[in-house]
Parts: C-alpha cells; sequence; structure tokens
C-alpha cells in the first residue's frame, strides 16, 4: 500500500477524485446561478430542483423510451432550458419589476412543486442509472484506480466550463449578455431585443442544471432530494466567490468540491459542513466574497 | 376605541375557541403564528428575508426538549433555556448575516441553517433521526401540571400573548420606526448617522429569541423535538405563512399561520395527502404572482376602498 508520511495515498487520492466530481457539479451548476444573476438580478431557488429534473429525465428517457446516455446528454438540457424558458417567460417576467425577492419565493415555490411531484411518483429512495458502455471500466495509475466515467465527468464538465467562460468573456454574444447586465436601458435603445436575450440566458443557465443532472444521474442515485441538498452547498459557493465573475464562479465551485474531498479523508464528520465554515471565514475576512465586485 | 374592542373580541374569541377545535390543533397555530410573527419582524419591518429561520425554532425544541427529558427542571426554566441558546445563535448568525444584503442575506442565512442542521443531525443529544420523544410537560412553577390539553392550551396562549406583545411594542416604539427607516431607504438611514448593522442586528437577536420561544413551547406541546423543526422546508413554510397572511401587517402572519396549518390538517386525511409540499409550492406561486400583499394587505385595501 502506497503512503506518505503516513498518509494512505490510495485513499487520499480516492477522496481527492469525488472532491474534483463534486466540484465539477458545483462549478456547472453555480456557473448557470451566475449568468442567471448577472442579466436577471434574480437567485434561481429552483436551480437544484432542475437539476434533479435533468437526472430524472435521463433516468426516464432511458427507462420508458430506450434513449441511451449519450442523446440524454444532448436532449436533455434542451428540454430543461426549454422548461426554464417557459417559466420566465410566463411567470418570472410578470414580476420582473418587483423586490427580486418575490422571484426568489417564486422559484422556491416552483422547486417546492417539482420536488414534491418526483417524491410523490417515484418515493425518496434512489434509482440506478447504469454507467454507458463505453465508458465502463477504468484505469490504474501509479497512486490510485481511476473510473473512466468519473475521469468523463471532470473533463467535460470543465470543458463546458471553459466554452461557457469563452463565450461569455470573448464572443460578440457575451458582449451583448455584458452589457445587458451594465445597463439593459441603453442596450434596448440600440434595438438590441433585450427582452430575449434575457429569455434566452435564463434558458441557458438552467440547461446547464439539467446538463449536470444528467451527468451526475450514473454517479449519483436519481432522488428528488438530490437538488435540494445541493442546492444550499451551492449557494454558500456563491456567497463564497461572490457572483461578480463567471471564472470565480467555477473556480470557487471546484476548489471548495476539492476542500470538502480533503476534509472527508482528514476529518470526515466535518465533510458535510465544511464549505459552509469557509462560507462564514469567508464573511469575516472579505464580506463581498472572493471575487466580489460590489462595495 | 374600534382597535381595543375587536382586540377583546379576540381575545374572548381565543379563550373559547379550545370549546370549539380541538386544543391540540389551536397550540399548534398558536406556536405557528409566534413563529411566524417573529419572522415577520424581520421580513416585514426590517425588509429582512432570512432564509433559515427555522434553526431558532428547532434549537428552542431541541435544548428545552433535552433539558426536560433528562433533567427534572420546570417548564418554564425549560422554556427560558431554550430561548437563551436560540437568542445567542440568533447573536452569531446575525453578526454575520448582516455583513450581506439582499438576496445574499437570504442565501447567508440558509447556509448557516444547514451548518447547524447537519450539527444536530450527528450531534449524539438530538437523537438524530429519531429526534427528542416522549419530552415531558411538567409542573409550571412546580404547581400547574400541563399533561392536561386544556390547561396547557391557556398556558400557549399566555406566551404567544406576550410574545405578540413583545412584537407590538417593538413595532411601535422609536426604535421600530428606525427599522421601518432601514427597510424604506436604507441609505438615507445611514445618511442620518444611525448604525443600521447594529439595528438589523438586534431585530435580528428579538426575532431569533422569539422563535426559539415558538419552537420551546411546541416542544412541549407535541412533546417532541425532531429533525423537522430544524430543516430547510421549516423554513420556507414560515415565510410561505408570512407571504400567505400579510408581511409588514401585525395580524397577517398570525392569520397565513392559521391557514396553513388549518390547510395541512385538512390535507394529511385527503387525497391530497401526499401532494402538501406540492401544494405549499403552488400556493407559494399564486401568493407571489397575485396575491403580493397577502390576505390582511388585501383585506386593508379592500376596507380603504369602500368605507
Amino acid at each position: 500500500m502506497a503512503t506518505f508520511l503516513g498518509i494512505n495515498l490510495f485513499g487520499l487520492f480516492g477522496q481527492l477524485l469525488v472532491g474534483l466530481i463534486n466540484g465539477s457539479f458545483y462549478a456547472l451548476l453555480a456557473l448557470g446561478l451566475a449568468i442567471i444573476f448577472g442579466l436577471l438580478k434574480i437567485i434561481n431557488f429552483s436551480q437544484g430542483a432542475l437539476y434533479m429534473l435533468g437526472a430524472f429525465a435521463a433516468w426516464m428517457s432511458l427507462e420508458y423510451l430506450q434513449i441511451n446516455y449519450w442523446w440524454s446528454l444532448l436532449l436533455v438540457p434542451i428540454a430543461v432550458g426549454a422548461f426554464g424558458i417557459l417559466m420566465e417567460r410566463f411567470l418570472i417576467r410578470p414580476i420582473a419589476n418587483e423586490d427580486h425577492l418575490y422571484s426568489l419565493l417564486l422559484t422556491f415555490g416552483i422547486a417546492l412543486i417539482l420536488q414534491g411531484l418526483f417524491t410523490d411518483w417515484f418515493g425518496s429512495s434512489g434509482m440506478p442509472y447504469a454507467i454507458p458502455e463505453e465508458l465502463k471500466g477504468g484505469t490504474r495509475l501509479p497512486f490510485m484506480y481511476l473510473p473512466n466515467y468519473r475521469a468523463w465527468i471532470i473533463v467535460f464538465s470543465l470543458t463546458v466550463c471553459a466554452l461557457t467562460w469563452f463565450m461569455i468573456e470573448k464572443t460578440k454574444l457575451g458582449a451583448y449578455l455584458r452589457a445587458g447586465t451594465e445597463n439593459p436601458q441603453l442596450m434596448q435603445a440600440f434595438g438590441i431585443n433585450v427582452p430575449l436575450i434575457v429569455t434566452l440566458t435564463y434558458g441557458f443557465g438552467v440547461g446547464l442544471a439539467g446538463l449536470a443532472g444528467v451527468l451526475a444521474a450514473p454517479v449519483y442515485s436519481v432522488s428528488p432530494e438530490m437538488g435540494s441538498n445541493i442546492l444550499i452547498v451551492v449557494f454558500a459557493i456563491v456567497v463564497i466567490g461572490g457572483m461578480g465573475s463567471i471564472g470565480g464562479a467555477i473556480l470557487t465551485g471546484l476548489a471548495m468540491g476539492v476542500i470538502e474531498g480533503l476534509t472527508k479523508y482528514f476529518y470526515p464528520e466535518a465533510s458535510n459542513t465544511v464549505i459552509f465554515l469557509v462560507m462564514v471565514l469567508v464573511l469575516l475576512t472579505k464580506p463581498a466574497g472572493l471575487f466580489g465586485k460590489e462595495a | 376605541m374600534n382597535n381595543k374592542a375587536l382586540n377583546i373580541v379576540i381575545l374572548g374569541l381565543a379563550i373559547a375557541a379550545p370549546f370549539a377545535f380541538y386544543p391540540v390543533f389551536l397550540m399548534k397555530v398558536l406556536c405557528f403564528a409566534l413563529f411566524a410573527c417573529a419572522f415577520n419582524l424581520l421580513l416585514g419591518y426590517v425588509g429582512l428575508l432570512s432564509f433559515g429561520h427555522a434553526i431558532f425554532l428547532g434549537s428552542g425544541a431541541y435544548i428545552t426538549g433535552h433539558l426536560m427529558l433528562n433533567y427534572s427542571i420546570t417548564p418554564e426554566l425549560g422554556i427560558l433555556a431554550g430561548v437563551t441558546v436560540s437568542a445567542l445563535i440568533g447573536l452569531v448568525y446575525g453578526k454575520l448575516a448582516v455583513r450581506r444584503e439582499g438576496i445574499y442575506f437570504a442565501m447567508v442565512t440558509l447556509a448557516l441553517a444547514q451548518l447547524l442542521f447537519f450539527f444536530y443531525l450527528q450531534a449524539p443529544f438530538t437523537g438524530g433521526e429519531d429526534g427528542l420523544q416522549g419530552v415531558p410537560r411538567g409542573k409550571l412553577f412546580g404547581l400547574i401540571d400541563l399533561s392536561d390539553n386544556l390547561t396547557m392550551y391557556y398556558f400557549v396562549l399566555a406566551i404567544f400573548i406576550i410574545g405578540f406583545l413583545i412584537i407590538y411594542r417593538t413595532i411601535h416604539s422609536p426604535f421600530g420606526q428606525i427599522l421601518k427607516a432601514i427597510r424604506e431607504n436604507e441609505a438615507r438611514a445611514v445618511s442620518l448617522g444611525y448604525k443600521v448593522n447594529q439595528y438589523k442586528l438586534q431585530a435580528f437577536v428579538i426575532s431569533a429569541a422569539l422563535a426559539g420561544l415558538a419552537g420551546s413551547t411546541k416542544a412541549l406541546v407535541f412533546q417532541l423535538a425532531s429533525l423537522n423543526d430544524v430543516h430547510w422546508f421549516m423554513s420556507g413554510e414560515v415565510v410561505l405563512m408570512t407571504l400567505l397572511g400579510g408581511m409588514g401587517t401585525i395580524w397577517g402572519p398570525v392569520l397565513g399561520a392559521g391557514t396553513i396549518v388549518g390547510l395541512q390538517n385538512f390535507l394529511a386525511s385527503g387525497p391530497l395527502a401526499n401532494y402538501i409540499h406540492v401544494v405549499m409550492g403552488v400556493v407559494f406561486v399564486i401568493c407571489v404572482l397575485a396575491f403580493r400583499n397577502g390576505l390582511v394587505g388585501e383585506l386593508q385595501k379592500l376596507i380603504k376602498k369602500n368605507f
């Protein structure tokens, strides 16, 4: 058994891997929240429920329609995004000019509805979702065993995060989006259809949650509660990172996953709470968040 | 004069109520009404949305439950201990939460509440998933046996009135006026020289202590303290009660709590028993979309328009 300074390396790297995987999901969800917050100035409380919806959509597609994992990976985010677009258009937009706390409460209500419906339909115990054939097995590295599917999650979600970052920071579409964040009235005056951009942005942010759900289905069991638990952690991450920067949200998500993984190895009792404790530390030392821009 | 008469009528109804309704149901309403009133002090009068208020309810319940179960103390001391601990947690959490504003405040309070939730889940004294069962009600001041539901009801009613009056006094004091000023225009309150964060913190502690009072009392009523009391769903529920009843009104949270508890009791025995969360969610969506002033707020508007 490989040990270094009395540390079991297999165990350590194993938890580090779990941390990176969790971090990938945190990053995807935090990214979605940050994109939506940037333009709409609302916190989407149903982000966790839509992540759960994505996982269930993948599970149901395979179970009832024989749609395999790869098609789900493409279609489910689109479907969840479309669901989000309907939500934005018919529920959120009518109260867009009210206090933003109302939209928080509205999306919380939607989260309750979704979670309640799936709990009634499927019970609260989890459903298994098989790892796709192509990604079964794993690679034996000198210090650990790396299952292929887990490697895939990390590579794929980081690629999605990087592409999203590139799209927002470096392309013309991203420039519109950032301009809309700064001054929507002026942009409208330039003849750009701001409400359309808002709707599409919301759809995209929500689609990221759906994508995370599909990715998560084979590693976690698909259950109605999977969304609410992760969402509260992602909220803490968003407080830690601040929502001022897209890159900040991604980095904080990954870093917190790793910290959580390390805690699981060194002091498992605190693994559930370590991210919240980091949040407390950040609030004490840098209240605006690590990447926060506000005063 | 008119208001005084109305208050006497309401008090009379509250005293007569256990002869018409099941006392345990009424006590549940009173506990949640106090919880919602405490929450409303923050949301309705300072404009702070705390999304982790269940932690104060549940902490009060756990502390009182634990002390009553393991040490033979009288219920008023058990409640006092629960309130104290809730207030202290409120002080620490409030200090952290007031560093952020608006939506961040809601997320910080939710995350802080989840921190303690995991602590209670793992701590040995809470009984984990089973919770604390069979909490004795004890004898009030060592004299009055509370095991009888009717006696207990009047005790709970007295506690509710005390809590309600504390909130009423707070809102109608100069301190309360400053809170409202912060709600309406925080920047102006700062420019007038008020230490806004200190006022927010004080309101937060009062609210936490009263939520703890509701939780301690609830633990005695149901002789139970469980994880449900500290779960985020409970935090959402109290938001809904306040929103439905009318935030920023004195009686709104009471009416909202009564409606929600009544609705849950009604649903629990019907065909929709499995859909309670769904129904709560639907009520949430309807309230936000069409009913933002709540029952009391809409009623006030109606009266203003027609009389």
